[in-house]
Order: structure tokens, then C-alpha cells, then sequence
């Protein structure tokens, strides 16, 4: 009975949750809750379990995966294998998950308590929990590939969950599709690797795709155009990546999807599932930073960039990495860092608290690809779970401030709630202070402290670090901003529109609300300890370096010349967003602040550079176009082709008839003919007469039995 | 044995219509069901007892029958034929289940269903010329008045078109099948499929005409009969005109059977008549198939979605699903290495079935949601509907995302190895194809989006959820459905030999 034959439970619990939720009557709220969290106890006890025996197992033998794999369907000569894995990544991001996940369901149960499909509700949920946390186990690719189907699934079925809203609707097809773009890059990714390595398994005793063996094999496969095929597929599945974690080009859904209820956002749309694609990219990692060092011809040997701790890069390290990075790592930082910063600038200028906190997720994820690219693992997903945290929180917050303020969910009309919500008001402030990355409590400081070392010492070029610089202080700006409008200043109009509600007093969310709050808020002060300069546990135990307590390195020049950058931007974004917005009009029609210094900018971040609007005047209109080709051929081009085809008939009808009076002259297939124009002819004829040929036909069949019968008798 | 299945249904049938009184047509349907489900339970022992390891045929049945033409009356199955044979005796029911509106002549209704399954079996089971084509004909005709006198206001049209079409395509296959047999004198296509590995079947049928000077041209217009008889069935674009037209006249428990079990009746025939006899012409002409099959693909997809009516996006989208099929068997008509040539065999075999059954359910689906809308199936004609038929729409659901392609669903495997293989041998043909996979999820996601997502239309707010009896009757279809798409084995299991063989290159 040890852990890791056991690790499948893991999802399974959630799973059976939510298929026994699937056939209760809707009226059972209580089982259907009562199972949902009870099934993410388990998971998250299971996960604690298997934490500890990672770290167990990760200090006995570093560098060594526990691997389980089983036999799915057979293929020919070959069977399509299947397997689980744990380890320190693993293990980290299973408890993440069963964590943050437990707590906002328990959120959702108050939450969600009005609503009539709150069964359902929690049957998605669970779904959910048991695919996301499937991915997470998966030894392959392509069980990973099917768990990561089935979170888009549930993201799908969450996004749409008030149906009747015809725009949570097209929200909820519009994440589908566009994700699957990307996906479906992915799958072309997984069959390259399929039939290039024979195996999608991920370590499988030295034959896995992420080990040296058929890295060495996918590197010196090099096609036509001089690319490798671990390169192509790695770029490959970075595109599932792209679709999945809301990066740029393929991010326009993520803001929409803020169109599902807020725990459903808090959960899949900022901590867990749109992390999935920075997981992807970490568990393949091996294969993304795959380079042949390669002095002319000599056999391809493999450099995997070292998965170490960005703030001990030395320069010595510094020199290896430079000129050893790989094509799609390249790619990888590039689109990480272009994103962050774009999607910081659109966060400026939006006035929906929901999608701001989604254009701050988009941003967040663009960092953790940032961190990936540059650092390596342990860079990549100690922002991922500081995020996870603390986005959460802002999530949760979120909702409660919407919660209280019936519904309303543009900041233009709140204001002031500080006073009426204290307890979501301290909690949002945390949450905020850690995305902004305030120097030194914070966890999101470390973490984005840890990406800034990384991307500094980062080889092929010194813009990322520039760039990421700008996004954190945009970041800054404009939370400062959200929450400015929020809670501080005057209560504006809390209805918007023509004020035919009443106007109801905002009032402060239930226990089952703030307390899932309050255990975040901590979590998001608490985590940042785990990854300091001086203390790099959590880089460590995932990227599996040895870890030493060295108060030297926090006192490092380099350490303290960009932790000062870092500080100096976020206090630079507070400060000047403070200065503009901490005393707004209370009149929530009045232009933006910083609409009255650059309207031009501001009307383009407003309108999100316009991406959608080119998507829908290329992509769209492409596709419609196609469909409406297709069609048009339908009807003319085959028309034609028929009309074409029935003068063919004609003859070949005829020829047929020539055949088969030839034939008939050889005594042969009366039956044939008969029971073969005998449709023909009862086609015109059939007026009332059917029923006397059926049965001919029937007779027909049986007479043909009797005469082999008869026939094999002779 | 596979005499007994063959002929257990079309007895039924006689019976049915020759029983007197008025009470056979009121109980019809149960007969008929009755009927099926025997059926159904002999196919499964048989399907439990097949062993498919060899690859070779099993259940064999061989007795002289027309000595002055050598035709022996063949049967037998190899895995390919069993998974058909399965196929059809599952769908049958089904598609008897469905038909509860059949209030005109249900006699005579239910006896044609049971002389189309016949027809199915025994086109499934012949492994001679001869009276595998007298099944494949028989199963044309039932159809053909299922058609006329069940389906919607432009039936008429439809049924002669369908028939018209098909029976071309049948008289390109007997054309090219009395060819055959001149030049070689034999009907038998395990007799034929020797002959073209050993090379001599191309030297036989230029004999046949030695005395026209060039008789290069000969072998070539026996394949196109062949080639045409099938391409029309399944169908391959561009001979797939008649087919919207049909499926959309035809009353869906009718279509279930024709793009569920019919359809596959030309795929069918790829696999057992033209790869293995014209593995030459086949393997020539290669390049050009591959692309009609790709273009099938993405045309009927994107068709698909320009359509305003639901029974014909489910139409297209038989063809766009049928497309990889015929991808992959196109694909397998040049060599390449066995394991991609083994993953597109089993692909072809799993998206046939799994094709089968999930087009069908759809069909079954829109059935019962013609039933509560009046008849009406437009794409607009719905609107929220979610709100008053919960559990209808989370059945279709699946059915959908089943039709999608979601893993966890049977749809996925099929496809997944068809791709997997498929890119391993033409790279480019995958990729393109691979924009079949996103504009059906275009399409689909649309059809849930008009017909259950948004403002409950007025029209509707009425409508009953399904019953009692539609779940229980529903429910062991769309468990099937998880079941495939989560324990795919118990249907490869029985199919490796078959898969082997063929991957091997012993088409």
C-alpha cells in the first residue's frame, strides 16, 4: 500500500463526486455540497500524503521520478500506455490545487446558495477538480491531453453556467474554440511525438520522451527547414499552452469567461486551470530546453538549462546558459513577457472589477511564462502558486464586494466600501498588495522578485527584464486604481443605470464567504517565505537542487540592486495611481483620470488594442466565408456535377442493361435481375403495391436459402 | 451460424407482414423490437466467442452452390466483419426504439427495418461476389420505401435521388465484379484478393481482352466501377449529393440506420474489396485520394456550419466524420512502417463504429426533440429550451461532445489514432485535416448554443422533459458511449488480428 500505487485516488475522488451528483434529483443541495467538499478533504489529505513522500523520496534520491504506468488499449503489435507520476512538481501543485479548490468550494456553498442549479453547480465543480487534478498526475501526454480536454470541458460548462444570458452563452463557446485552437497545435505535437519517439510516456525507465534517450533522437531528427523535431513539437505544444493559459495571441477568451459565476472564476479562470499551461510547459520542460551542443558533427549530447534557482545565478552560470537557450524557450519568454505587459496596459482602462482581476490574470500568467523562460521550473511555478493564492483571494474578494453590492460588478459605481465591508476590504487589500508585489511582506514581491533575477541574467537579450519592469509598475497602477474605486473615496450611486431599484446599504458577505478569505489573505503573506534569496526552499525542492540557508545572498549586490528596481516601480505605480484616483468624483459618469491626461492611449487600452475586433474582421469573417464557399458549392458546383453525373447515369445505366441481358443469356442471376430492377421498377410503380413486392422479396430470400440448402445438398 | 443472423430478421419480416389482423399492427413495433434484440443477443455471444487473434475468418460457412459458375455460397467474419455485424444488430433497435411517432402502416414499416438488417448482415458476412451483392442490393430497397413513404414533404425527390444514386454506384460495382469473373472465374473475394497479391489478377483481366490492342485501360475501368459503388455509399465528395437531401427527408430513425449502418457499408467495402483487389490502382492513385478525402473533410465541415437546419448539420457532419475514415483507409493503401500503418487500422475501425453509434443517437436525439417541437428542426426554431428539458439536453450534451470528439468520449480514440497514424505517413494531409476537428467543434458548440443556451423562446416553454421510459431506453446507448471512450479495449481486443494483418501491409 504505498503511496504512489495509490495516487490515482486522488482524482477519482472528485470524480466519483461528481458522477453521483450527476443522476441526484436536483432538490439534493445538501449531498451534492456535502459530497463535493468531502471528496476535496480526501483529495487534499491525499495530496499532503503524497507531498510528504515526494519529499521523502525527492531527498533520498534527487533527480529521480516515481513513475507508475499501465496498459490502456492494444494496437497492433503494440499497447498505448498509460501512467501516473509523482514528484516534487507534483506534488507542490496537488496540494495548491486541493487547497485553494477546497476552500473556494466551501466559498461557493455560500455563494451559490439562491441558485436554483446549485446541484449541478457542484457536479461541474467536482468534474473539474478531478480532471485538473488528473493533469496534474499524468505520465503522458496523452493522458494529460485528455484531462486537459476535460478542464476546458468544465471551464466550458462553468463559463456557460447561467445559460439563459445569451452572452455567458457565446463567452463559454468562445473559450471553448479558441483554447481549442491551441489544442489542437497541441494534438499535431503529441502524434509528431507519437510517431517520432514510439511513446508519449513521460519517464518510463530511460525510453520516456522527456529523457535523454529520445531527446537525443527528437534533437537530431532535423526536417526540411532545418528545425528539430523536439523543437517543432515543443513549439507544438506551447501552442496548447498559449490557448490554455490565456497568452497572446489566443487570450481573448479569458476576459469573457469572467461571464461564469465569480468562484468559478476564482478557481478555474485565475488559480488553477489557466495555470495549466504554465504546468505544461514546467512538465515538459526538458524537452523545451532540449539544445544540442553540438561542435560541428559530434554525436548531439543534451544540455538541459539548469532548472536552478534564478537569484544564485552566477555569472559563471550566466556564461553557460548564454548561446545554450533554446528555440522555444526563446519563444516561451518572448510571448510571456509581450503579454504581460500588454495585457497590464488593457487592465488600466477597464471598469468591470471581474475583468480587470481577469486582464491582471492574463498579465500574471504572461510573468510565470516569463519565469519559465528565463529561470527554469522553479522560477516559472513559485509565481504560479504565490498567483494561485493570491488572485484567488482577489477573486473571492471580488465576488464578496459583488455579493454586497447586489450584483453590480462596475467599480465606477462602488466606492467607499471600506467602511461597510472591513473584512473584504483587509483581505482585497492583501490580496492586492501581494499581485502589486509591495516589497518584503508579500509573497507576489518574492516571486516576482525571483522572475526579475532570472530575467536579468538571462542570455539572449536584456528586454525581457526592461519590459517586465514596465508591466509590474503598470501593475501596480492599476490595482492602486481598482481599489481605489472600490473602497476608498465616497459611496457613488451603488445601482447603475436609471436607479429603479431601491438602493440597498452594501453589507459585508457571511462566515462560509470571509473566512476562505481571511486563510487566503494569509497564505498570501505567509507563502513568500518559502522562496527568499536567502531560503530558496521551494526552488529547490521543485527545480531538486541541495538548499542552504545563506543570509549572504540576500546582501548580495545583485540581489538588492533589483530588489530595489522591483520596490522602486511598485512604489512608483501606488504613488502615482494614488495621486490620480484617490480622490475621484463621485459622479460615476466622469471620465476616467487618466482619460482626461491621454485619451488616445486610454481609448486603446479601452478597447483592448482592438484584438477582438480584428478577430472577428479576419478569423471570423474568414471562417463565415468559408462556410458560406462550401455551401454555395453545395448547391451549384455539386449541382452541376450532378446534373453531369445524371447523363452518366443514363448511360451507364445502359451499359448496365447490356450486362446484364448478356448475362441473363448465360442463365445467370434471374434473382439478381430480378431482385435488383425490381426496385427500379417498383420505384415508379409503387403506388399500393409495395407490400405485395416486399414480400416477393422476402420469399425471395428465403426461396435463395432452400436452393443452397437444396444446392449443397446435391 | 451467421446464416441464422442473416436470415433471423428478413423471417421476421415475411412474418411480420404475413400475420393477419389488426393486432400485429398494433403490437409491430415490439414484434420488431423482439425481433432485434434476439438478434442483438445472438450477435453478442458470437461477438464474445469471436476470437480475432489469427485475423483469420471465423464461423466459416462454404457449400458449392452454382457449379456452372463456381459460386460458392461464402460466409465468415474477420474482425472487421464482426465489429459491422455488431454494429448493425446494435442499431436496429435503436432505430426501432426511435420510430414510436410510426402510426401509417407500422407493419409494414417495421418488416422493412427487419429486411434492412438482413440486408446489412448479409452484406457484412458475404465473402463471395454473389450474394454479397443480392444483400447489399436487398439492404438498397428497404431503404429505399423507408425513405418514400416515412420522410418529410419532399420524400419523393429524396428516395429517387437515393435510389438513383446508389443503384448507379451498384451497377459500377457488378459491372466491375462481372469483369472480374470473366477474366478470372471466380466470385470469391478472399479467391480474388490472392490473385492481386500474386500480381496475376492485372495480367488476368488483360487477358480478358486480348483482343483490343491495348488493354491497359481495362484494369483500370473495372476499379472505377468498384471505386464508384462505394465512393457513393459512404459518400466521398464529390459524390455525395444525395445525401443531405436524404438524410433531411428521411424521418430520423430511418437516417440513424443509413448514416449509422449504411454508410459504413461503403467503408466496409474499401476495406474488403478495394484495398486488398486493387491494392495497384489504389496505391497509384494515392495522392489524389488522399486530397478528396482531406477535402471531404474541410468542406463538409465548413458546410456544415452554413446550414440553418439541424437534420442537415448532422448530415454534414456524417460526412465530415466519415472523411476520416476514408482518410485513413486511403492512407493505408501505400506502405509505410507498421506501427502507423497498425494505429490507422485501428482508428478506421474504432471511428466506424463509434460513428456509427454516435450519429445515430444524435438522430434518435433529434427524433425525440421533432416529437416535442411539431416536426420543426431548424437551427433558429429553438432558443433556452435547457431551461424546460434539463436531462434532455445533458444527454444530447454528451452525444455531442461525443460527436466532438472529447476525450473520455468514444469519439476520441478513433480519431486520435487515425491522426496519429496518418501524420507518420502524409504529414500534410493531417495538418489540413485537423481544421475538420475545429469547425465541427464550431458548428457543434453553435447548434448547443441556438437550440439550449439563451432566452427561453415562448414557443417552447412547454415542452415535457424526456420520460421514464426515453431514459431508461436512452441510457445504455450514452453509457456506451463513456464505456468506449474509456475502456477502448473491448473493441480492439477482439480486432487485433484484423489490426495486425492489415498493418502488416496483408490488405
Amino acid at each position: 500500500m504505498s503511496v504512489i500505487d495509490n495516487l490515482w485516488w486522488i482524482p477519482v475522488l472528485p470524480l466519483v463526486a461528481a458522477g453521483v451528483t450527476a443522476v441526484l434529483p436536483r432538490s439534493s443541495r445538501r449531498w451534492s455540497a456535502g459530497l463535493a467538499i468531502g471528496s476535496m478533504v480526501g483529495a487534499l489529505l491525499g495530496s499532503l500524503l503524497a507531498f510528504g513522500v515526494a519529499a521523502d523520496f525527492a531527498q533520498a534520491h534527487p533527480g529521480v521520478v516515481q513513475v507508475r504506468n499501465f496498459s490502456w488499449f492494444q494496437v497492433g503489435e503494440t499497447w498505448v500506455r498509460l501512467g501516473w507520476l509523482l514528484d516534487p512538481l507534483t506534488a507542490v501543485m496537488l496540494v495548491m490545487v486541493s487547497f485553494v479548490g477546497l476552500l473556494i468550494f466551501i466559498y461557493s456553498v455560500g455563494y451559490m446558495a439562491h441558485d436554483a442549479n446549485f446541484t449541478r453547480f457542484f457536479c461541474f465543480l467536482s468534474l473539474f477538480a478531478a480532471a485538473m487534478l488528473g493533469l496534474l498526475i499524468a505520465n503522458s501526454l496523452l493522458l494529460l491531453f485528455i484531462c486537459w480536454e476535460l478542464v476546458g470541458l468544465t471551464s466550458y460548462l462553468l463559463i456557460g453556467f447561467w445559460f439563459q444570458k445569451p452572452s455567458a452563452a457565446a463567452a463559454a463557446k468562445k473559450a471553448f474554440i479558441t483554447t481549442r485552437v491551441g489544442d489542437i497545435a497541441f494534438l499535431l505535437g503529441i502524434v509528431w511525438l507519437y510517431s517520432e519517439a514510439g511513446t508519449v510516456l513521460f519517464y518510463d525507465r530511460g525510453a520516456g520522451c522527456l529523457e535523454t534517450g529520445v531527446l537525443a533522437d527528437l534533437l537530431s531528427s532535423v526536417n526540411g527547414f532545418g528545425i528539430s523535431a523536439a523543437t517543432s513539437i515543443a513549439l507544438l505544444v506551447f501552442l496548447g499552452a498559449v490557448g490554455k493559459s490565456g497568452q497572446f495571441p489566443l487570450h481573448v477568451w479569458l476576459p469573457d469567461a469572467m461571464e461564469g459565476p465569480t468562484p468559478v472564476s476564482a478557481l478555474i479562470h485565475a488559480a488553477t486551470m489557466v495555470a495549466a499551461g504554465v504546468f505544461l510547459v514546467a512538465r515538459t520542460y526538458p524537452l523545451m530546453a532540449a539544445v544540442p551542443t553540438v561542435p560541428d558533427h559530434a554525436p548531439p549530447a543534451i544540455t538541459t538549462t539548469a532548472e536552478t534557482h534564478a537569484s544564485i545565478v552566477s555569472e559563471t552560470h550566466g556564461e553557460a546558459a548564454r548561446g545554450a537557450v533554446s528555440t522555444a524557450l526563446k519563444v516561451v519568454t518572448w510571448t510571456g513577457v509581450l503579454t504581460a505587459l500588454m495585457a497590464a496596459g488593457i487592465a488600466v482602462a477597464q471598469t468591470d472589477i471581474k475583468r480587470i482581476l481577469a486582464y491582471s490574470t492574463v498579465s500574471q500568467l504572461g510573468f510565470m511564462m516569463l519565469g519559465l523562460g528565463t529561470g527554469g521550473v522553479g522560477v516559472g511555478m513559485f509565481h504560479l502558486i504565490t498567483h494561485a493564492f493570491f488572485k484567488a483571494l482577489l477573486f473571492m474578494g471580488a465576488g464578496s464586494v459583488i455579493h454586497g453590492c447586489h450584483e453590480v460588478q462596475d467599480i465606477r459605481y462602488m466606492g467607499g466600501l471600506r467602511r461597510s465591508m472591513p473584512v473584504t476590504f483587509a483581505t482585497y487589500a492583501v490580496g492586492m498588495m501581494a499581485l502589486a508585489g509591495v516589497p518584503v511582506f508579500f509573497s507576489g514581491f518574492w516571486s516576482k522578485d525571483a522572475i526579475f533575477h532570472a530575467a536579468h541574467g538571462w542570455g539572449p537579450s536584456a528586454m525581457p527584464f526592461y519590459l517586465g519592469l514596465a508591466a509590474a509598475l503598470l501593475t501596480a497602477f492599476y490595482m492602486t486604481r481598482q481599489v481605489c474605486y472600490v473602497f476608498f473615496g465616497e459611496g457613488r450611486n451603488p445601482v447603475p443605470g436609471d436607479g429603479h431599484h431601491a438602493v440597498q446599504a452594501p453589507h459585508e458577505s457571511p462566515g462560509v464567504m470571509t473566512v476562505p478569505l481571511s486563510i487566503l489573505a494569509a497564505c498570501a503573506v505567509l507563502l513568500g517565505v518559502l522562496g527568499t534569496p536567502a531560503w530558496p526552499w521551494f526552488q529547490s525542492f521543485v527545480g531538486g537542487t541541495s538548499l542552504t540557508l545563506d543570509w549572504a545572498e540576500l546582501r548580495s549586490t545583485e540581489s538588492l540592486r533589483i530588489m530595489g528596481w522591483s520596490a522602486l516601480v511598485v512604489i512608483l505605480g501606488i504613488g502615482v495611481g494614488w495621486r490620480l484616483y484617490a480622490r475621484i468624483s463621485s459622479d460615476p459618469k466622469a471620465p476616467d483620470a487618466l482619460c482626461r491626461v491621454r485619451p488616445d492611449i486610454y481609448s486603446l487600452l479601452e478597447n483592448k488594442f482592438y484584438v477582438d475586433e480584428i478577430y472577428a474582421a479576419t478569423v471570423v469573417r474568414g471562417h463565415a466565408g468559408w462556410a458560406r464557399l462550401c455551401a454555395w458549392a453545395e448547391t451549384w458546383l455539386w449541382a452541376g456535377a450532378v446534373q453531369a453525373a445524371a447523363y452518366a447515369t443514363v448511360g451507364l445505366s445502359w451499359c448496365n442493361r447490356v450486362f446484364d441481358e448478356y448475362l441473363v443469356n448465360f442463365s445467370f442471376d434471374r434473382l439478381c435481375g430480378g431482385l435488383g430492377n425490381g426496385g427500379g421498377w417498383a420505384s415508379r410503380w409503387q403506388n399500393g403495391r409495395v407490400q405485395f413486392y416486399l414480400r416477393f422479396i422476402g420469399v425471395g430470400v428465403v426461396l435463395l436459402a432452400l436452393m443452397m440448402i437444396w444446392g449443397c445438398r446435391a | 451460424m451467421l446464416t441464422i443472423l442473416t436470415l433471423a430478421p428478413a423471417l421476421g419480416g415475411v412474418l411480420l407482414l404475413s400475420l393477419p389482423g389488426g393486432w400485429v399492427e398494433r403490437k409491430a413495433r415490439c414484434l420488431a423490437l423482439g425481433v432485434t434484440l434476439v438478434n442483438l443477443g445472438f450477435v453478442l455471444s458470437a461477438w464474445m466467442h469471436f476470437d480475432g487473434n489469427s485475423g483469420t475468418f471465423r464461423l466459416v460457412e462454404k457449400h458449392e452452390w452454382i457449379k456452372l459458375l463456381a459460386v460458392d455460397y461464402h460466409l465468415g467474419v474477420d474482425g472487421l466483419g464482426m465489429l459491422m455485424v455488431l454494429l448493425a444488430a446494435l442499431l436496429l433497435p435503436l432505430a426501432v426504439l426511435a420510430s414510436k411517432p410510426v402510426t401509417e402502416r407500422p407493419r409494414l414499416y417495421y418488416a422493412l427495418m427487419l429486411f434492412l438488417e438482413s440486408g446489412l448482415i448479409g452484406t457484412f458476412t458475404a465473402l463471395n461476389f454473389f450474394h454479397w451483392f443480392l444483400f447489399w442490393e436487398l439492404s438498397l430497397i428497404p431503404a429505399f420505401f423507408l425513405i418514400r413513404f416515412w420522410g418529410g414533404p419532399a420524400r419523393t425527390e429524396a428516395a429517387l435521388q437515393f435510389f438513383i444514386y446508389t443503384m448507379v454506384g451498384s451497377a459500377g460495382l457488378l459491372v466491375a465484379f462481372l469483369g472480374l469473373f470473366l477474366a478470372t472465374g471466380t466470385f470469391d473475394f478472399g479467391r480474388l484478393a490472392e490473385l492481386a497479391r500474386g500480381g496475376t489478377l492485372g495480367l488476368e483481366v488483360a487477358r480478358m481482352v486480348d483482343g483490343v490492342a491495348a488493354s491497359k485501360w481495362v484494369p483500370w475501368l473495372i476499379f472505377a466501377g468498384a471505386f464508384l459503388g462505394f465512393a457513393v455509399k459512404v459518400p466521398l465528395m464529390p459524390f455525395h449529393a444525395w445525401l443531405p437531401g436524404t438524410y433531411s427527408e428521411a424521418s430520423p430513425p430511418v437516417t440513424m440506420l443509413l448514416t449509422g449502418a449504411m454508410s459504413k457499408m461503403g467503408v466496409y467495402g474499401f476495406l474488403r474489396v478495394l484495398l486488398p483487389i486493387f491494392p495497384e490502382q489504389m496505391r497509384l492513385l494515392q495522392p489524389w485520394l488522399v486530397s478528396l478525402a482531406v477535402i471531404t473533410i474541410v468542406c463538409s465541415a465548413g458546410a456544415a456550419f452554413a446550414q440553418r437546419d439541424l437534420r442537415r448539420t448532422f448530415a454534414y457532419s456524417s460526412i465530415n466524420h466519415l472523411g476520416y475514415c476514408l482518410l485513413g483507409v486511403f492512407v493505408l493503401a501505400g506502405s509505410g512502417p507498421e506501427s502507423a500503418r497498425s494505429a490507422v487500422v485501428a482508428g478506421v475501425l474504432l471511428q466506424m463504429f463509434n460513428h456509427g453509434l454516435t450519429a445515430a443517437l444524435l438522430f434518435w436525439f433529434l427524433a425525440l426533440l421533432e416529437r416535442r417541437a411539431d416536426g420543426r428542426h431548424g437551427l433558429n426554431d429553438f432558443g433556452g429550451i435547457r431551461q424546460v428539458v434539463p436531462v434532455f439536453a445533458g444527454l444530447m450534451g454528451v452525444a455531442i461532445f461525443s460527436s466532438l470528439g472529447l476525450p473520455g468520449l468514444n469519439g476520441f480514440i478513433g480519431e486520435f489514432l487515425i491522426f496519429k497514424g496518418v501524420f507518420a505517413l502524409h504529414p500534410w494531409a493531417a495538418v489540413i485535416s485537423t481544421l475538420g476537428l475545429l469547425i465541427t467543434a464550431v458548428f457543434l458548440l453553435t447548434v448547443i448554443q441556438r437550440v439550449f443556451s439563451g432566452p427561453l423562446s415562448t414557443t417552447h416553454a412547454g415542452m415535457p422533459d424526456l420520460t421514464i421510459v426515453e431514459r431508461v431506453q436512452l441510457a445504455p446507448v450514452v453509457g456506451l458511449l463513456f464505456l468506449l471512450g474509456i475502456y477502448p479495449q473491448v473493441l480492439l481486443g477482439p480486432l487485433g488480428g484484423f489490426i495486425r494483418l492489415v498493418g502488416a501491409g496483408h490488405s
